[in-house]
């Protein structure tokens, strides 16, 4: 006998119906190009109406400048780490450079009067300071790579903060205390558009394409003619400058700064937020970065059990999912539109001089 | 004058000699073998031709220009691309990414315009990535072109591998076992392939190879090495009686 299907009563494909529902709206959301412009203009205009009429309270704006933050420190790990497929360990020690450098400017260079008008070029100021050391860290990258790699981004970040440890002139390491707030949200949420932004172009050109074939084999990219020195230089440099951006608006917000804010374990955090949305992914770190911040502060109630759910939490995601969240793909929202269609451009070029439309 | 000219290359790999005194001259157009057992340093000496490796002794020159002591994609910018015994794509990338990175090269714009997206970016973009979409419908790959590499067949990665080499615009390909792993009809269809390549790119090619019959089939000239030397030259007719390659391939005393 044949049995009718009418599962549509059984709780377990309601929750299917469920499932499948939300993941129906998630590719909308994934799919729909228009998105871009519309999370552009209603995320600054939310920036400037937030902080100005308290529509939320001031921890949790804290909170959102913190996401954006780690957004930019997340994006620009993964340039190294995702996208050229070598291991750093250091992100912390561009981080404080820009913090560093930044913070001098606001604290000892400029007079009080100006601070605020002079922020963006002081975090400019950050993360070229950040760009000229990851300048320097890229020469060994030249012939070193892989584990050997992160040996040396692991002892350039103690490198970094043993130095600032032994300058009395910067604090040594009680640090730099009583910055000005400066970090608003209106700038976190312009440099952490400009970071990715920036960095997808990166990725999505000449450049970028020699980036990720570094990470696929080494000596074929080589031997395809792409200078590889100078893509890992460029790699390297864009990386460190967008640390140094995001370690100058966090000195900013912070309002002290000392070198043990910026150890190895600040470095595994934007690890940690990199491989949980996905390498070779601008909109995992994206959604790496919100998440783990998120979820740290929602798991602030279970005070010391928060250090083991979320790492069991990332033990779990890392057994289920090892690819993180988006792991190698990407929004269409994300992708330059002439990248996303250039197939499909082609194809119509053709049809137009050949004269005879196909399909 | 010679198109690509070897002179007394010499390598070693620690005190191992994995290549003495190897000496080649290309005319352009021409399609050369290089044959011998495994191990005989073929493949060593298409490293050093590409620049993989550093000839310990000897020069190597394209067109005049000293290539011993240049990096790989220095070389690959003056007109050799090769493809590999086991094929080397860039796996996880889209098809048409796998060429266009061989047109690293050509595009020409700044850094600068790679982080805005300004000024010449468009323009190149566009220009090389229709070229790497021509090229890909040459090589009847155009319908794969957003898919992975890795995805692929194994035949149409190596027709990729070729296109790939082909878009670094070279005088000189060097093709290392293109034949690996593939059946008799398969190896048929290959031999027209690359005659066919060598035609429409006006290229010179030199290819390393284990299946005699496309060796005999489609070079012109044979080179035979055996444990880094070479112990035969000439035509493959030639080379197909000679005594010392009989004894390279099937051992001493070979007229038994």
């Amino acid at each position: 006998m044949i049995m009718d299907n009418t599962p549509s009563s059984t709780p377990v494909s309601k929750g299917h119906a469920l499932v499948q529902q939300l993941k129906m709206q998630w590719d909308r959301i994934a799919n729909n190009r228009k998105v871009f412009p519309i999370v552009l203009v209603v995320g600054f205009i939310l920036s400037i109406l937030v902080p100005r009429f308290g529509l939320v309270n001031e921890y949790v704006q804290l909170i959102i400048i913190y996401i954006g933050i780690n957004i930019i420190l997340t994006t620009s790990l993964n340039l190294i780490n995702g996208y050229m497929g070598e291991f750093s360990v250091g992100h912390a020690g561009f981080m404080a450079v820009g913090a560093y450098v930044s913070a001098i400017f606001t604290t000892k260079l400029l007079p009080e009067n100006l601070l605020a008008a002079f922020f963006p070029l002081v975090v400019l100021a950050g993360g070229i300071g950040a760009a000229l050391v990851g300048l320097l860290v890229s020469v060994p990258s030249f012939k070193t790579r892989g584990d050997y790699l992160a040996i040396v981004t692991l002892a350039f970040n103690m490198i970094v903060k043993s130095v600032i440890e032994n300058i009395e002139a910067i604090g040594g390491p009680r640090g730099i205390p009583g910055i000005a707030k400066l970090t608003t949200l209106p700038w976190t949420f312009f440099w952490t558009v400009l970071a990715i932004l920036v960095i997808r172009n990166f990725v999505y050109s000449n450049y970028g394409r020699g980036v990720q074939s570094i990470r696929e084999d080494e000596i074929a990219s080589d031997l395809m003619g792409v200078n590889t020195n100078k893509v890992k230089l460029l790699a390297f440099t864009l990386s460190s400058f967008f640390a140094g951006v995001a370690g100058a608006l966090f000195a900013h917000v912070l309002q002290f700064i000392s070198p043990k804010v910026f150890d190895i374990l600040k470095s595994t955090d934007v690890l940690i937020m990199v491989y949980l949305g996905g390498i070779g992914s601008i909109t995992g770190s994206i959604l790496g970065a919100t998440a783990y911040t998120v979820l740290l502060e929602v798991l602030r109630p279970f005070g010391m059990w928060r250090m083991v759910l979320m790492p069991l939490m990332l033990v779990l995601l890392m057994i289920f999912r090892p690819r993180g969240i988006m792991g190698m793909s990407e929004f269409r929202w994300l992708i330059p539109g002439f990248d996303l269609y250039a197939i499909k451009y082609w194809r119509r070029k053709k049809e137009v001089s050949s004269g005879t439309p196909t399909s | 004058m010679a198109l690509l000219r070897a002179d007394h290359v010499t390598h070693y790999f620690g005190g191992l000699c994995a290549v003495s005194d190897f000496n080649l001259e290309l005319e352009s157009g021409e399609l050369v073998g290089i044959i011998g057992p495994n191990g005989a340093g073929k493949t060593t000496v298409f490293n050093l031709i590409t620049g993989v490796y550093k000839a310990t002794e000897g020069s190597i020159h394209l067109d005049g220009q000293e290539l011993v002591g240049r990096k790989p994609n220095a070389i690959t910018q003056l007109g050799i691309a090769r493809t590999f015994q086991n094929i080397r794509l860039f796996k996880d990338l889209t098809v048409l990414d796998n060429v266009r990175i061989a047109y690293y090269n050509w595009l020409k714009y700044s850094s600068w315009e790679s982080l805005l997206h300004i000024g010449r970016y468009r323009a190149q973009e566009e220009l090389y990535t229709n070229k790497a979409l021509d090229l890909l419908e040459f090589f009847k790959l155009d319908q794969f072109a957003d898919e992975l590499a890795k995805n692929l067949p194994y035949g149409s990665q190596r027709r990729l591998e070729i296109a790939r080499a082909l878009a670094t615009g070279p005088k000189l390909l060097l093709l290392d076992e293109p034949a690996a792993g593939m059946n008799p009809r398969e190896i048929e269809q290959l031999m027209e392939f690359i005659l066919w390549v060598r035609k429409e790119f006006g290229l010179t090619i030199l290819l390393i190879e284990h299946q005699m019959r496309l060796v005999m089939g489609i070079c012109e000239r044979l080179k035979v090495l055996d444990f880094g030397a070479t112990i035969a030259e000439g035509l493959p007719a030639e080379i197909r009686a000679h005594p010392k390659v009989l004894e390279a391939y099937l051992g001493e005393g070979g007229d038994q």
